[in-house]
Order: structure tokens, then sequence, then C-alpha cells
């Protein structure tokens, strides 16, 4: 049989199944209203909760994106430094952090796709469930008879089929944010742990500290070469005033062994 | 005839259009059966875009019962096969 008759029928046998379970279909005007609401308040739910996985999407492709920013300073530094190695290392790693950037990016498409039909059901269903609303105010000030019931039935069966699929969409949803959370949450402990660095790294250097080795060690020449301009006025201070600190210390010790000889001498 | 795309709502097609779409769901439905993910992806495609060229949507606080239902756009093969075969898939 025919896919889309066979679809439909499910739907259908759906409605009357609930339909006849109640024994005055009145009341079950007001059993699906309430059900209505509540399935309402579900897609709502939903909306919000994929919106939450987007942004979470969002604040880790931003922070792997500054990761990425950083590692290609530092790939600028250390040629800089002339160590292409580094440079190397610093690049690959940061083309590792790009794919994932990329899923994530991918990640955040599906969701905001996501997002926007839930949205769109959540306004469907709404406005559904406020025509249902009129309409049984009406059915049921009116009812009296049994042709009455027919058109409780046209009007049940109309909103039953709009909640089958609504329900769907959000289960459909939420499959797919449970997903997304799992593998969001494992990027979020790696990002955590600093595991993200050392993921991506070879294990055989890490530049972080090979930079700051490299400019730890540029530092102290530096410093060395501040110590010798400075050790240069200092001794040319210590020539202009007659004496340094260590030689005047120096002297006194000198002068007793000297001093017989010269005497002695002279 | 009134047909559903699950996740977009109600189209309003011409009942002379029905000739053109049972070709492409007899096509759907053998693909299912076969579980033919790419003979499923085409031919399903096909399905849709027909359905929403030549429907006009339905207003939405419409409350009318479809001649016809299609799986979401984004349904695979497997869960089509599954919304067909398991009646308790589909939730209400």
């Amino acid at each position: 049989m025919s896919m889309m008759k066979r679809m439909g029928m499910i739907f259908r046998s759906k409605a009357n199944k609930a339909l006849d379970r109640a024994e005055d279909p009145r009341e079950t005007l007001d059993y699906s209203y309430t059900k209505q609401r509540e399935l309402l308040v579900k897609v709502r739910r939903g909306v919000a909760d994929v919106a939450t996985s987007r942004k979470r999407v969002e604040l880790q492709a931003t922070q792997l994106q500054q990761q990425g920013d950083k590692l290609h300073e530092q790939a600028q530094k250390a040629l800089a430094a002339g160590r292409e190695d580094l440079a190397r290392e610093a690049l690959t790693r940061r083309s590792a952090l790009q794919q994932q950037i990329a899923d994530l990016q991918t990640q955040h498409a599906n969701l905001q796709a996501e997002e926007e039909k839930l949205t769109l059901a959540s306004q469907r269903l709404q406005a559904k469930v406020e025509a249902f609303r009129t309409k049984k105010e009406t059915l049921k000030a009116s009812y009296t008879a049994a042709e009455a019931q027919t058109r409780i039935g046209e009007a049940f069966s109309g909103i039953s089929e709009e909640m089958s699929d609504v329900g769907l969409a959000v289960e459909r949803a939420e499959d797919k944010t449970a997903q997304m959370q799992a593998r969001a949450g494992a990027v979020d402990e790696l990002i955590a742990s600093g595991a993200l660095e050392d993921v991506t790294a070879s294990p055989n250097s890490d530049i972080d500290r090979e930079l700051a080795a490299l400019s730890a060690g540029s530092d102290v020449d530096n410093e060395l070469a501040a110590l010798k301009q400075q050790l240069g006025t200092g001794e040319r201070q210590a020539l202009e005033g007659g004496a340094t600190p260590g030689t005047a210390a120096g002297a006194p010790v000198e002068e007793p062994e000297r001093q017989p000889e010269k005497g002695t001498g002279a | 005839m009134i047909i559903r795309i699950m996740g977009e709502g109600q189209f309003e097609l011409p009942d002379d259009s029905a000739e053109g779409l049972n070709a492409l769901d007899a096509q759907v439905e053998s693909a299912v059966e076969s579980g033919d993910d790419d003979a499923f992806a085409a031919a399903f495609a096909q399905l849709l875009e027909r359905v929403r060229a030549h429907g006009a949507a339905i207003a939405d606080d419409a409350l009318v019962d479809s001649d016809l239902v299609l799986p979401p756009s984004d349904a695979t093969v497997d869960e089509v096969a599954r919304l067909l075969g398991d009646e308790g898939l589909i939730p209400g």
C-alpha cells in the first residue's frame, strides 16, 4: 500500500482511539485541550533547550578560535626567533583545531535549523489550540444530538494529527540535542582540563615551553647586556672616584704583608 | 486532497495532481521496503517537492485532518520504516 496512505491511516487510528475512550465526547474536548496545553509547554521548552545547546556550541567555537589565534601568534613568534620547527608545530596544532571548529559549525547549523523548525511548530500548534478552544466552547454550548458528535470528531482529529506531528518533532529534536550535548560535553571537558592542547600536541615538543624558554633566553641576554653596561659604567665611576669597594677592602689585607718588605727594603 | 508533511504543515492539492504523486509514492514505498537509502532519498525529495509546488499551505488555525501524510523531510529510510512498522512511534 502507498506510504502516504499508510501514514495517514496511522494518524487517524490514533485520533479515533483517543476519541473512543471517552463516553461523553464533550469530556474528550476538555481532556484534549489540557493535553494540547501541555504539549505547547513541551514544545516551547524544546525550543529553549535547543537554543541552550546552540549557545553552548557557539561558546565552544569561540574558545577554540581563540586557541587557534594564540597558536598563530606563537607560530609568528617562533618564526621571528628563527625556529621554523616550532612554527610548523604550532600551525599543525592549529589546523587540528580548525577541523574541530568546522565540526562545531556544522553542529551549530543543525541546531539552528532544529530551533527554527520547532519554533514554527510551536506557532502552528498555538494557532490550532486557539482555534480548538473556540470551537470547543461552541460545540459544548450547542451540544444536543448525536450529529454534534461528528463535528466534535472532526475538530478532534484535526488537532490530534497536529499533536502527533508536533509530538514527534519534539522527540526528534530531543534526540538530536542529546547526541550533540554528549559531544559538546566532551569538548567542554577537554577545554576545561587543558587537555585539548595535549591532544593536538605532538608528544615530543611543547611550543609554549620552548617559546617561553626562547623568550627567557633572550631576557637573560638582555639582562646580561644591561648588567655589562652597568658594570662598564661602574668601572669608569670607580676609576674616576679613585677606589672601588673591592680594592678598598683588599688593600688593608695586602698592606701589612707588603709594609715590612717595604720597610726592610727602605 | 489534503496532504501533511510532518514538521512543515498541511497542503491542499487539486485531486488531479494525485497521478504524479502516486508514481513517486510507489518508488518511495519500494525503497523503504528494500532499505535502499539512495533510491529513497531521491524519490522522497521529489515527492516532497511536488507536494510543496502543487499545494497551497493550509492556514495554521484550520482544524482539518489530512488524507495523506508524509514523514519529515530529513527522515531517513530507517526512520520511515519504523514510522510505518510501529504505530507506537508516533505519539498522541
